[in-house]
């Protein structure tokens, strides 16, 4: 009896001991170690480093450890895995817009409302990140992006041909690069994802023939088949096609190689998003400043503007241990030092959202030419996924069918309303 | 299997012990394994069943009956993935079988290098499917593959192999049996070899041909290899999924999606409960095609 | 003496068979050696600059030496499950095939369901989780051991069909128990088909991508398959890298190869009894 009485004593007090050297911890422990999931490509990482060790000087004791994880579909899984089951890490890296949007913000992620750092965040980012009940749960980390077309400087100059601001000089260009034998539109099916820039790249210009499009789409009112400006994204990707104006392995080309591609002159135009500069910098850095950039062009020149991206956001799961410490580092990642480090790490790609930072004065002519858009009223629009929660995940696969004649652009605009549907249905969403 | 177990059943069950003695086939012999299959394996399985009735994101589930399986059936590309994957268990467990058959009757016979072709082929075996297809994608380039650049040089143009909509399916399930006919060819080889060799040479004492030794008595004593093969590779073909997501993740477009990958799809774009729908539906399928096959398959062994 | 037939067909099939197995390996081995741009054109010719020392320098050195960690918690995955797959996959063979009762119609039930039904995945991270076994190697042993079973059971039970009841009659006559019998006298006479489920599994294991990626996240954590996607992303493709890691974790189940071909040969046939 005595002997029980005893143990049951000891116990306790060791117990008693590990709680009070576990709550007392922090108090001299050094070192709180945050996890930090990013996606596994190349420029994520190499920026993500560079602001760990950056964040690392700058606050001693606190240790960031980076994990990383495969993209697109995948990547999404992962994510949606990890914080359903209350495994994320401390801080980590995800779309902002539609794709935020699916990971339940007000549930899983931590209320970032009343950080001080968000008065310098600029508002065109807080929308992307806000979540159904208004408030802000996410930070801004790269720099916005514009979804339009890359040309190949040298191509132009020596054809003599000027920056098109309609789609009818767009394919005037195109004949004549295509009579120099060379190839007018550089496609990449080989990534999927890169087929959807004609269709997605192309919504200022329906935005600015049908200015309530996004809402009725979302209330399940306008549809992609039936709205003709909206078709015109998927008509003209099958326009190019039966043009012939694609480069000979658009079937199997990657996307590393549409960038070399443009860069070097093999094909003039290649429509992609303009992150794609720091791609072109890693493959072939000599020929960053052939690159330039100019949004899809729409029916009238009198109205040229630019489809534009905003960046991912950074995210703490309500799950995390280490709440105060993960807040510092995004607290760091919307500072000017942040963005500093960003463009050491990987240049200048575009503006950032947060106020007070700014670029070096030699940006690559893609970004020079992107930079205007911004500066001027009523020449950018939001891409659709960032001012509606529906996006098809069919989309990719359905573009890549209508640019290789394979489907015809109706067709696919049909299919495409039917791949929405269930996305609607998913989200819950109302009138669906 | 059902033949062989009615014929077994009787004799055991009207058997009378006059001594209680320990079966000699104890039922706890299925215990470590049934508590590992059922704990991690059939639990969470069955718990998941539940949410192919709902629609479920993750984070939270909502009831909505059969409406899965009403969507899942409506998938626009279901009909084309159901027919692409039976076009892929047909011709991989197909090419397997002859081929693998073909190489265990040359490897059993006194042909030079024997070993070494034998490990040559079967090496491929051991190989990550992932790394299989980052290699074939490479090769099969259209332009700057390999295999197209070699055939330019004798005047063919090569087609896109996985990127034209006709060659796609096919391509990947030449390399699927690539990676696979080592197997088939071992498997044929423990049959063959365990062929009673008084049997050929009774049957050249009556003057038998090599091709009516095969047809004979290679071919039908070779039989439940040839059942194992075509089980293995026509649930593998059924169920295929790695080797087409690498290579071609159902392109063009959607023309080489096979049902899993349909599935996978759901799987990918969140769809949590649709996904679970779709692989009740392939879990029927399967069955419906796998259990009668493999009964009369093995009614066919059991006659032998 | 050879008939002429054998060492033409020999030397045909070797030539065949060399194109056919050996070029592709070949094509990932020169690859492994090219710079980044080079790799990238996808072409057969020789590199201009002989790298494949840098390349696996770098290989080896991404991500704090991600794949050495992953070569040894993938080894110790492998040899762990595959073991227990031999196991306890013979014993509910042997007891399925000898032994039929109300329980095998539900138990082949089971092995189907187990060979076609994709896993549930967050439901089973919510089990680990309860069991304290989520993020550890035990957890994704046991993991890959349930996924497995169907597969060696389907295998076992087809091969002990096979081997004749009259053996363990003798043996039980002869006092025998059941242990001793099945692992004194049928496990041995299973080697063929132990052999097989070696081969099979482990490559399956060693290879495996999908289960560690759920079930055992985190760098520690790696398995070698997660490798590959450090040089293998969405918009950024490291050919050389790629390659000469495809390269490097070829390398073991080669080695094995080499080392067990003999036995696994000679253990899929010579054992083989009449079927």
């Amino acid at each position: 009896m005595t002997l029980r009485t005893t143990r049951r004593v000891l116990i306790a007090t060791a117990a008693g001991l590990a709680l009070t050297t576990a709550l007392s911890a922090p108090a001299y422990a050094e070192d709180v170690t945050l996890s930090y999931l990013v996606d596994n490509a190349p420029s994520t990482v190499a920026v993500a480093e560079q602001m760990i060790k950056d964040f690392e000087a700058a606050n001693p004791g606190i240790k960031i450890e980076l994990e990383t994880r495969p993209g697109g579909g995948d990547g999404d899984n992962i994510v949606k895995t990890r914080l359903a089951t209350g495994e994320m890490t401390d801080v980590f890296l995800y779309n902002s817009g539609s794709l935020f949007q699916a990971i339940n913000p007000t549930q899983n992620l931590v209320d970032l409302s009343g950080e001080p750092w968000q008065a310098d965040v600029l508002d065109s980012f807080k929308t992307v990140v806000t979540a159904p009940d208004g408030t802000v749960r996410g930070a801004p980390i790269g720099a916005a992006m514009g979804g339009g077309i890359l040309y190949n400087i040298p191509i132009y100059k020596e054809l003599g041909l000027s920056v098109p601001k309609s789609w009818a000089e767009f394919m005037a260009n195109n004949d004549k690069i295509k009579a120099a034998g060379k190839a007018p539109v550089i496609q990449t099916f080989g990534a999927t994802w890169t087929s959807q820039l004609f269709v997605l790249g192309d919504f200022f210009n329906v935005q600015a023939s049908v200015p309530t499009f996004a809402a009725d789409y979302t209330a399940n009112k306008a549809k992609y088949a039936s709205t003709p400006a909206a078709m015109k994204g998927f008509e003209r990707q099958e326009e190019i096609f039966k043009a012939g104006d694609l480069n000979a392995d658009f079937a199997a080309a990657t996307f590393e190689e549409g960038a070399t591609k443009v860069a070097t002159g093999e094909g003039a135009h290649y429509p992609m998003l303009t992150f794609a500069v720091s791609t072109i910098q890693q493959l072939a850095p000599e020929h960053l400043n052939d690159v330039g950039f100019f949004a899809i062009p729409g029916d009238d020149a009198a109205s040229n503007g630019l489809t534009v991206w905003m960046p991912a956001g950074l995210y703490i799961p309500e799950t995390s241990k280490h709440q105060a410490e993960a807040k510092k580092f995004l607290a760091f990642a919307a500072s000017i030092a942040g963005c500093d480090s960003q463009t050491a790490a990987g240049g200048a790609t575009g503006p950032y959202l947060v106020k007070g930072c700014t670029l070096p004065k030699d940006v690559p002519p893609a970004v020079a030419d992107l930079l205007p858009y911004f500066q001027q009223d009523g020449t950018t629009a939001p891409a659709l996924e960032f001012v509606s929660p529906i996006k098809g995940p069919s989309l990719e696969q359905i573009t890549v069918e209508v640019g290789s004649g394979i489907r015809s652009a109706a067709d696919g605009a049909a299919l495409y309303d039917e791949d929405v549907k269930k996305q609607a249905q998913q989200l819950g969403l109302p009138g669906w | 299997m059902v033949a062989e177990i009615t014929r077994d059943d009787a004799p055991a069950s009207t058997r009378i012990k006059p001594v209680r003695s320990p079966s000699p086939y104890p039922s706890w012999f299925y215990l470590p394994a049934a508590i590992i299959y059922g704990v991690l394996f059939l639990f969470p399985t069955v718990a998941s069943l539940f949410f192919s009735l709902t629609r479920w994101t993750l984070f939270d589930a909502t009831f909505i009956g059969l409406g899965n399986f009403q969507q899942f059936l409506k998938e626009p590309f279901l009909l084309q993935g159901l027919v692409n994957t039976l076009i892929y268990a047909v011709l991989t467990s197909g090419l397997k079988v002859v081929i693998g058959l073909a190489l265990g009757v040359m490897l059993t016979s006194q042909i030079v290098a024997r070993g070494y072709l034998r490990a040559v082929i079967f090496f491929p075996v051991l190989v990550s499917t992932v790394g299989v297809g980052i290699t074939f994608t490479t090769l099969m380039h259209p332009t700057a593959g390999a295999i197209n650049t070699t055939l330019a040089l004798v005047g063919i143009h090569g087609p896109g192999w996985l990127t034209d909509p006709h060659f796609a399916l096919i391509s990947v399930a030449l390399v699927d049996v690539w990676k696979g006919v080592g197997l088939a060819m071992v498997i044929y080889m423990a049959g063959i070899v365990a062929i009673p060799q008084e049997f050929y040479e009774a049957a050249s004492i009556d003057g038998a041909t090599g091709w009516q030794k095969f047809g004979s008595i290679t071919l039908p004593l070779a039989m439940p290899a040839t059942i194992t093969v075509i089980i293995l590779s026509l649930i593998g073909g059924l169920r295929s999924f790695d080797l087409i997501w690498a290579m071609t993740k159902g392109g063009p477009g959607f023309t080489s999606d096979v049902i899993a990958s349909v599935i996978y799809k759901q799987y990918q774009a969140g769809f949590y409960g649709l996904s679970t729908a779709g692989n009740v539906v392939l879990f029927v399928l399967v069955a419906v095609l796998i259990v009668p096959l493999s009964a009369f398959l093995n009614r066919r062994q059991v006659e032998l | 003496m050879r008939r002429p037939i054998h060492i033409w067909g020999g030397i045909a099939a070797i030539l065949i068979t060399t194109v056919v197995f050996i070029v592709p390996f070949l094509f990932i081995v020169v690859n492994a050696m090219k710079s980044s741009r080079e790799a990238a054109m996808r072409s057969f010719a020789m590199p201009a600059v002989w790298r494949l020392w840098d390349n696996l320098v770098e290989v080896i050195q991404t991500r704090d030496y991600m794949v050495l960690t992953a070569f040894v918690n993938s080894t110790i995955l492998t040899v762990a499950s595959v073991t227990m797959l031999v196991i306890f996959g013979a014993m509910v063979g042997y007891v399925l095939q000898r032994r039929p009762s109300i329980w095998t119609g539900p138990a082949n039930f089971l092995i189907l369901a187990g060979l076609i039904i994709p896993p549930a995945v967050v439901p089973t991270i919510w089990l680990l989780q309860g069991l304290g076994l989520f993020k550890t190697l035990h957890g994704l042993i046991l993991i890959e051991v349930a996924y497995g079973l169907s597969f060696s059971v389907l295998l076992f039970r087809a091969f002990i069909a096979t081997i004749p009841r009259e053996l363990d009659e003798a043996a039980i006559i002869d006092g025998a128990g059941p242990m001793r019998i099945f692992f004194g006298i049928i496990l041995p006479l299973l080697r063929p088909v132990v052999v097989t489920v070696i081969v099979v599994q482990s490559v399956a294991i060693f290879n495996d991508f999908t289960n560690p990626l759920y079930y055992l996240p985190g760098n520690k954590n790696a398995t070698v398959q997660l490798t590959l996607y450090n040089f293998l992303s969405q918009f950024n493709t490291s050919y050389n890298l790629l390659f000469t890691d495809i390269l490097l974790i070829t390398i073991p189940p080669l080695i094995v190869y080499i080392f067990f071909n003999r036995q696994i040969v000679a253990g899929l046939t010579a054992g083989a009894v009449k079927g």
